[in-house]
């Protein structure tokens, strides 16, 4: 019976490796394997066949009518984009140097609008910005001649910098926020002028965060096909839109629609790659 | 010890700055809490004080339904992300770093690709299945991408605590005689549970706050808040959504008031 010890060893590390801890990923692994890479294989195949199941690239081709599409929605989404750093980093800056409270305080406050439903946000813009809308009716009020912003790429960018600001200001500030103090005492100790403590040691220390917000900011933005249709009246279609009437809309063709859909992941797989070369490590982190 | 700004407190231009980047965060959200108390339904002309409208929204069948649609699929699909993704942390946490490396890229996937390339692939993976399986898009579909785009912000939440978790205590409970699981259970669940928490608190946030990826995953038999909203924007958003929405608001504006002053009673009893 010398033998049975060993034989329930054996037993129990089989078990041990059927029950290893990494089998707690295992539900996990099958389900992304199932909803998200299986999706993108029938992203690319519908991208590559024509209506009776061949080969072609014609779906690609036919995207050459869209050039015009894909110029405006980049444009639209490089302007928002900038709009979002040029605002959105001197706030997390102004931010970073208040007391912990007030910090706390304005992080939520930067948070909270986005648990207002961001269709209806959009909507409010509608009433602000519109011909005979509050804009122009306190414009009025003060004798200034009313604006024609409605309906104009003016609008979409304001609704994209409008929704999208928070995602440049958090990750932003999160990283300002973190800077050792003591680095920029010392850069004061050592003759830096204000000036150059901000260029020399707090600018490149908080690039992290600043790839961090123009990656958030710019993949929603060129890819919106909402705030286009409220706020730019649904005249000048983006790429969004462009992708929705493929799939839900009068111009039905979900082959067109996955090629240009993969075209977009292509896109953003390439910037994304740029920005994580320039800015090591931090991605995932700055995310949240 | 009191926590400080950077170096010194900013100066009264940049106090205005960000007073104005709040204006302009709020001003839409001002507007629609004001025209919930519009007498007419004109989203632009103030034409009186009512409560017409939070008395005709809880009588508004359409609305409410797709306003409970869109919390049985939140908490649904929070619920069960936070379960896979606290799980699925640990288990990646444990894995060799050629296994792990592949699985995070694709749990970046989600993460990094535009919202409606998320959409239309899931809607091509369902539309594509029921050639083969008898199903209709609906709730079950519907949740299943909710579930699919959370449970990459839970292992984002979680993992770090697992990092800063010492190793040693879990060798230490091991070798008191716990099993494996059961030290999971008692040591390692507490430590990261802030971890799971804030991934709960971010899946149920982001499933509530979609329209994009609902839009093309419910197909015609579900009906979330967001995509109610959408079809009004065609024609006129009825002022009880406003109502709806400030509710929803003062609700969550209440909940982070109350938070906040337990935690600072707590600091104070400590």
């Amino acid at each position: 019976m010398r033998n049975n010890g060993a034989v329930h060893g054996a037993f129990r590390s089989a078990a041990m490796r059927f029950f290893s801890p990494r089998a707690l990923a295992a539900p996990y692994v099958v389900w992304m394997a199932a909803f998200v890479v299986a999706p993108i294989v029938f992203v690319v195949i519908y991208a590559f066949t024509a209506g009776d199941g061949a080969f072609t690239v014609g779906n690609f081709a036919e995207m050459g009518r869209f050039v015009g599409v894909f110029a405006r929605s980049f444009w639209l989404a490089l302007i928002s984009t900038a709009v979002c750093l040029a605002l959105g980093y001197p706030a997390a800056y102004i931010l970073a140097r208040e007391s912990g409270r007030v910090q706390r305080a304005a992080v939520v406050l930067i948070m909270l609008p986005m648990w207002m439903n961001f269709l209806l946000r959009t909507y409010a813009w509608m009433s602000i910005l519109e011909r005979n809308g509050l804009l122009n009716r306190l414009l009025g009020a003060l004798g200034i001649a009313p604006l024609d912003i409605i309906y104009t790429p003016a609008a979409v960018v304001i609704g994209m910098v409008y929704n999208f600001l928070p995602f440049m200001v958090l990750p932003i500030y999160s990283v300002i926020a973190k800077i050792d103090r003591s680095l920029i005492e010392a850069a004061a100790d050592l003759g830096a002028a204000p000036r150059a403590v901000f260029t020399r040691v707090i600018a490149p220390l908080s690039l992290p965060g600043v790839l961090s917000g123009v990656t958030m900011v710019f993949v929603p933005a060129v890819s919106t096909f909402v705030i286009s249709k409220l706020l730019g009246g649904g005249k000048e279609i983006l790429l969004g839109d462009l992708i929705e009437m493929q799939f839900r809309g009068a111009a039905y063709n979900p082959r067109l629609g996955s090629a240009i859909s993969l075209v977009m992941m292509v896109i953003v797989i390439v910037f994304m790659y740029f920005m994580n070369r320039f800015g090591e490590g931090e991605e995932g982190v700055a995310i949240l | 010890m009191k926590s400080k700004g950077l170096y010194s407190g900013p100066s009264v231009r940049g106090r205005l700055f960000t007073v104005l980047i709040m204006v302009f965060l709020y001003a839409p959200i001002f507007v629609l809490i004001v025209f919930s108390f519009n007498a007419s339904s004109s989203r632009a002309v103030w034409s009186g004080f009512t409560l017409k409208w939070y008395r005709e929204l809880f009588g508004d069948k359409y609305i409410m339904s797709s306003f409970y649609t869109t919390i049985a699929v939140s908490v649904t699909a929070a619920a069960a992300s936070t379960a896979v993704g606290a799980a699925s942390a640990i288990g990646l946490h444990h894995m060799r770093r050629a296994w792990r490396t592949p699985i995070l890229f694709v749990n970046n996937i989600p993460l990094i690709n535009a919202d409606i390339v998320t959409g239309v692939a899931m809607c091509l993976l369902f539309v594509s299945l029921k050639a083969f399986i008898n199903f209709e898009l609906g709730f079950g579909t519907l949740l299943i991408a909710h579930i699919t785009f959370n449970i990459p912000y839970v292992i984002l939440s979680v993992t770090p605590r697992l990092y800063s978790l010492d190793a040693n205590l879990m060798d230490a409970a091991r070798d008191l005689g716990c099993t494996f699981f059961g030290a999971i259970r008692r040591v390692m669940l507490p430590e990261i549970m802030p971890g799971i928490v804030n991934g709960a608190i971010i899946a149920f946030t982001m499933s509530i706050d979609d329209f994009v990826i609902s839009y093309f995953t419910a197909g015609s038999r579900a009906e979330t808040l967001s995509m109610t909203i959408y079809a009004m924007t065609r024609k006129r958003i009825s002022p009880e959504i406003n109502a709806l929405s400030t509710l929803l608001f003062v609700s969550v504006l209440a909940l982070l008031v109350i938070i906040n002053i337990r935690q600072k009673s707590e600091v104070r009893l400590q």
